[in-house]
């Protein structure tokens, strides 16, 4: 079946029915968990950036009144229950990560960040916990630090493993340099743009936190706790604690929000079921922002500068690009990959690009450890190559739109292989490029920008044109990227006796509305009414696999997996109308919750007498019961494209950037929720506004996170975001049954380099230097580039 | 954000709170506590005990007589920035509590507290200044009046003593004069805190400028009196001043090695940003002397 809808649900705006009980209050959080006799949990934490440790001194907070137990790693070690295993990073053809370099679950020895865990106390109370905390002595022997990854490989930087004597954790490469050189060689025209992206803190509202319980008569350990892949974590935590997969169990509340940092695990997340065993009573914890901001992976942090070479009439011939990648004290399970492949493969964006070379490097450093956060390391790749249209266009002397114009891949091109072997599945870039100029006026915008020089107000347009990989499969990509799990997807559907649906997935919603736009799918599949279908997610009970939700992948993939799972309804339902109904299986027609003999409409039954039916069993063809499993195993990506558009005035005496308009015109294939998915892009939008403009972490000299509070890191507000205009674009996805793109991460991909380019584009008459752009912009960095020119 | 152990006790009268005060040299005075305990989660302060004086009611509420208006040291930002003759008669003072914090914060925070917390990024320092406040604090010899121009000493350092509490500050009413004046700032956008404040309170008659007080906030490592603009204003007309001009000494007699400089903004940058919002503040109050009512 295609995505033909039988109701109209699928396609609509339906309101988000989840939402009663966030804006209550009365949603239950991993925090909010009831427990009775559970030992709190409080981390100690390396209170230096680089460190050698020689003891810690537990005794005067084992001392204190209803402290529990204290652990160290030497503790660990010599306990009854097996040591945890340090968290194990993906395994690559093209990058080898050694063992080494993996990030303990517990620092024993030596501390490469500001943060690391040494020690875990388990108290009565909270409070008691952080004061046991307070009362640990640590010998600490402290090293020189660097967190500036292009000071971290150069020869005179601290070392933070021997065999890495230049802190080089990986040097990858792509594609014949001597290739690419020669068409810089031949090149009318060659410009060069650099993205210094700083870290930035994957900040949800609710932190990480965790609650475990272990029954010894059972071996059999449960966990709670907040994250977007719960199979992914009973796999894991399997595998640190060495622990039988099937003896654990993780379900998940509420989650208040992840932005890929509730992906990977963490130390405390299998610190704290390992206490649970070990004291054979439950164990809780939840972070503080500190914590967060310390501990939770960073994202972004990657560095590209580059070239493109243009012939005469300004179509491309190359790029060149050169990445370093910060990688923070170890390599996180990810970030290999996030900083090199799923980088490069949409470095050309929307543009025939014949030719490239990119070498990316990864640099040890002594910070957080990074990896995904909302968008990963396709904002660096989109970043990079906007800002190098942008930055060429003026080289070339010809308007930016037109420059895009003359590269995009035309609309007939799809499936389109790209030069780093991506297939474009469909798309048509033509217009959302010219829809945007158009919705923006663009001629006439500037006309008006030229005018209002004149009158010494600077007004800049910038323009972001940019791909998105979303949907990730088919199975030897995975295999190619090294992903642990190839990125198939499970959804089940019960049809139970009274007619009612539930349906599980092995995603997890942490804001994205699944619950609205899953039932959407499954009721409008089935033709049955919205409120008669539940959604379960995040119970490893209740679906036995699943991958989980993160890269833009949960409607397509999971989504996808429910409509299969919904025909396979279907299909059963009609074998059963058929057998009742004594005609051929061909004859059943099926349509809006109805099956009937074709040419006799009133031979018919519903599709929930057709559940009560398949339930009672008196009289089924086949095994009784009405439910279907599918794994979805996506064959080709599905590739999110559009055009963004930044319209600003800045002030030059300043720095202040005001927001005139931010316009956003995506093609996510079908949508079926229109609203949800411009909420999304709103959110994400906000994110790549903040990266360019707010957002960055800051570490002192000595490591020290001088950004640990939300005092000092400027999340955006809701004031610093202006009014988003959306327009839908739509190229039906060719190979998922919902022809649906996702759209989770396309904002802050986007939203970086139309507002960097809006600012440089504003500024170009006072000569701003646009080809290295430090971000974020922030107002006196725009001040001094504007005032302090050489 | 777990704070250490700490003693509560609930002031019924400001002796009492006074009493509480000397049995415990490590106590602080609380109230609205949104700049106590934040840094109390943050490990800054650890007080041995909290003497809340939250519920001491003749410490509320904005007076007015012939020459002064007082404002009760538990008198919420809120009800400040909600007081229609305070926008009046004082708006630099009413424009400076609405720019505090958001509205949660504002129902919360106290002048009292704001003044005695004396954090250089707060916007009142500024606003008090200008308004040519007296301070009013009690201590155990009884009650002591403080010039405004003396109270501030550094960071969170003021003129108040330990065993003192501050409660309230009078403002002087214009006799003849027209009073106009303005707060502006510029904030961090991570705290919310300004990165530069700058508080205009002129008295105007017959197009004339009769006085200027003008005090900038984060700036230095306390509220200051910017008497180079004052000086470039007073005896001025209205119609011949340029405001341009007469902001770009904002920052003539401070000390740049004592400027402010951290992550959120550079010395060089904040001095920068004191001459344009300066300017900005003064161009505020004149267009207010024309105006009715300013929308809070």
């Amino acid at each position: 079946m295609s995505g033909d809808t039988t109701n109209g649900l699928i396609g609509d705006r339906v309101t988000r029915t989840e939402d009663a009980e966030f804006v209550t209050g009365q949603a239950e959080y991993t925090d909010d968990i009831a427990t009775s006799n559970a030992a709190h949990a409080a981390v100690l934490r390396s209170q230096h950036a680089h460190a050698k440790v020689h003891d810690i001194d537990t005794s005067a907070a084992e001392e204190l009144d209803g402290v529990i137990a204290v652990y160290t790693a030497e503790d660990m070690e010599e306990a009854e229950t097996s040591a945890p295993r340090k968290i194990p990073s993906m395994s690559t053809d093209y990058i080898q990560v050694e063992p080494e370099l993996f990030r303990p679950v517990i620092a024993s020895d030596r501390v490469h960040y500001q943060g690391e865990p040494l020690a875990i106390a388990l108290a009565e109370d909270r409070y008691t916990a952080n004061d046991a905390v307070d009362r640990i002595e640590v010998d600490y022997e402290r090293l020189e630090s660097v967190t500036d990854p292009e000071a971290a490989i150069e020869d005179d930087a601290p070392t933070l493993f021997e065999d890495y004597p230049n802190n080089i954790a990986y040097d990858w490469e792509f594609g014949d340099k001597d290739e690419v050189d020669e068409a810089f060689e031949d090149a009318e025209y060659v410009a060069s743009a650099s993205v210094d992206e700083q870290r930035l803190i994957p900040d949800p509202l609710e932190p990480r936190a965790t609650v475990a319980d272990y029954d010894s008569s059972s071996n059999e350990l449960s966990i709670q706790m907040s994250t977007q892949t719960p199979h992914s974590d009973r796999h894991a935590i399997a595998g640190i604690l060495r622990h039988p997969e099937n003896k654990i169990h993780v379900q998940v509340p509420r989650v208040g929000g992840g932005f890929g940092a509730k992906i990977h695990n963490y130390d405390v997340e299998s610190l704290v079921p390992w206490c649970a065993r070990e004291l054979e009573r439950p164990v809780r914890w939840q972070a503080t922002r500190s914590e967060i901001h310390q501990t939770s992976s960073h994202g972004r942090g990657l560095n590209l500068e580059g070239e493109a070479a243009f012939d005469e009439d300004g179509k491309l011939l190359g790029v060149r690009v050169d990445g370093l990648a910060d990688l923070g004290g170890y390599v996180s399970s990810h970030v290999h990959m996030l900083t090199t492949v799923l980088c490069i493969e949409v470095i050309n964006s929307q543009y025939e690009l014949p030719k490239l070379y990119s070498r990316i490097r990864g640099a040890l450093t002594n910070a957080t450890c990074l990896d995904s956060y909302r968008g990963v390391h396709e904002v660096a790749a989109i970043t990079f190559i906007e800002r190098l249209m942008h930055e060429s266009a003026k080289e070339i002397g010809m308007d930016p739109a037109e420059l895009r114009r003359r590269n995009q891949i035309p609309a007939d091109a799809f499936p389109y292989e790209t030069v780093t072997g991506t297939v474009y599945d469909s798309g048509n870039y033509q217009q959302a490029l010219e829809k945007t100029l158009d919705v923006l006026e663009y001629d006439e915008l500037r006309e008006r920008q030229e005018e209002l020089r004149e009158d010494g107000r600077y007004l800049g347009i910038g323009l972001s044109a940019y791909t998105h990989v979303s949907g990730v499969g088919p199975a030897d990509v995975c295999k190619e990227y090294g992903i642990f799990k190839t990125h198939w997807e499970s959804g089940r559907i019960t049809v139970h006796q009274s007619g009612t649906v539930t349906a599980y997935c092995g995603t997890m919603d942490f804001g994205m509305g699944h619950q609205t736009s899953y039932a959407q799918i499954v009721a409008d599949k089935l033709g049955i009414p919205i409120e008669d279908v539940e959604i379960i997610e995040g119970d490893t009970r209740h679906l036995n696999d699943g991958v989980g939700t993160h890269a833009s992948r949960s409607l397509v993939v999971g989504g996808s997996a429910l409509a299969e799972s919904a025909d396979d309804v279907i299909e059963k339902g009609r074998s059963i109308v058929a057998h009742q109904l004594e005609a051929p299986e061909e004859d059943i027609e099926f349509e809006d919750g109805e099956f009937w003999v074709k040419g006799a409409p009133e031979r018919s039954m519903t599709i929930q007498e057709v559940g009560s039916q398949a339930h009672r069993a008196w009289d089924v063809p086949g095994e009784p019961g009405l439910e279907a499993t599918t794994y979805y195993l996506p064959e080709q990506m599905a590739i999110t494209s559009g055009v963004h558009a930044a319209v600003v005035e800045v002030d030059p005496d300043t720095g202040e950037v005001e927001f005139e308009r931010y316009l956003s015109v995506d093609d996510a294939g079908n949508r079926i929720n229109p609203q949800i998915v411009e909420g999304q892009l709103h959110g994400g939008i906000a994110q790549g506004i903040s990266q360019a403009l707010y957002e960055d972490v800051v570490y002192d000299d000595n490591g020290n996170m001088v950004t640990s509070t939300l005092q000092d890191y400027a999340m955006p507000k809701s004031f610093h975001v202006p009014e988003v205009e959306t327009v839908e674009l739509s190229t039906p996805a060719p190979d998922n049954p919902l022809g649906a793109k996702g759209v989770g991460e396309t904002g802050p991909i986007a939203g970086n380099a139309a507002v960097l380019n809006a600012v440089v584009d504003a500024l170009e008459p006072l000569g701003f230097d646009g080809s290295e752009v430090d971000t974020p912009l922030t107002p006196e960095k725009i001040w001094k580039g504007v005032n302090d020119q050489d | 954000m777990y704070p250490s152990e700490f003693d509560y006790e609930r002031a019924e009268t400001v002796d009492h709170a006074l009493e509480l005060l000397s049995g415990d040299p490590e106590a602080k005075i609380i109230s609205g506590g949104h700049s106590l305990i934040p840094m109390m989660k943050s490990g800054l302060a650890n007080p041995g005990t909290l003497v809340d004086i939250g519920e001491i009611d003749e410490l509320t509420g904005i007076e007015w007589d012939d020459d002064t208006v007082s404002v009760g040291a538990l008198t919420t930002y809120a009800t400040i920035a909600d007081d229609d003759e305070l926008w009046d008669e004082l708006p630099v003072l009413a424009e400076a509590a609405h720019e505090v914090g958001d509205i949660q914060v504002r129902n919360r925070g106290t002048i009292g507290g704001n003044v005695a917390h004396g954090d250089p990024a707060s916007d009142l320092p500024a606003a008090v200044l200008a308004a040519d406040a007296t301070v009013v604090v009690q201590g155990p010899d009884g009650e002591r009046r403080i010039d405004v121009d003396d109270f501030f000493l550094g960071m969170y350092a003021t003129e108040l003593g330990e065993d003192e509490i501050l409660t309230g500050l009078e403002f002087p009413r214009s006799e003849n004069a027209t009073t106009t004046g303005a707060y502006v700032k510029k904030p961090s956008p991570s705290s919310g805190y300004a990165l530069v404040g700058v508080a205009v309170s002129l008295e105007v008659d017959d197009g004339r400028i009769e006085s200027a007080r003008v005090a900038a906030n984060g700036i230095m490592d306390h509220g200051v009196r910017l008497e180079p603009v004052e000086d470039g204003l007073v005896g001025e007309s209205l119609d011949d001043v340029s405001f341009e001009d007469v902001a770009a000494v904002a920052d003539e007699d401070l000390e740049e090695f004592m400027m402010m400089d951290d992550i959120q903004a550079s010395a060089e940058f904040r001095a920068q940003l004191l001459k344009v919002y300066t300017e900005e503040a003064l161009n505020d109050a004149v267009d207010r002397l024309d105006a009715s009512l300013p929308t809070a």
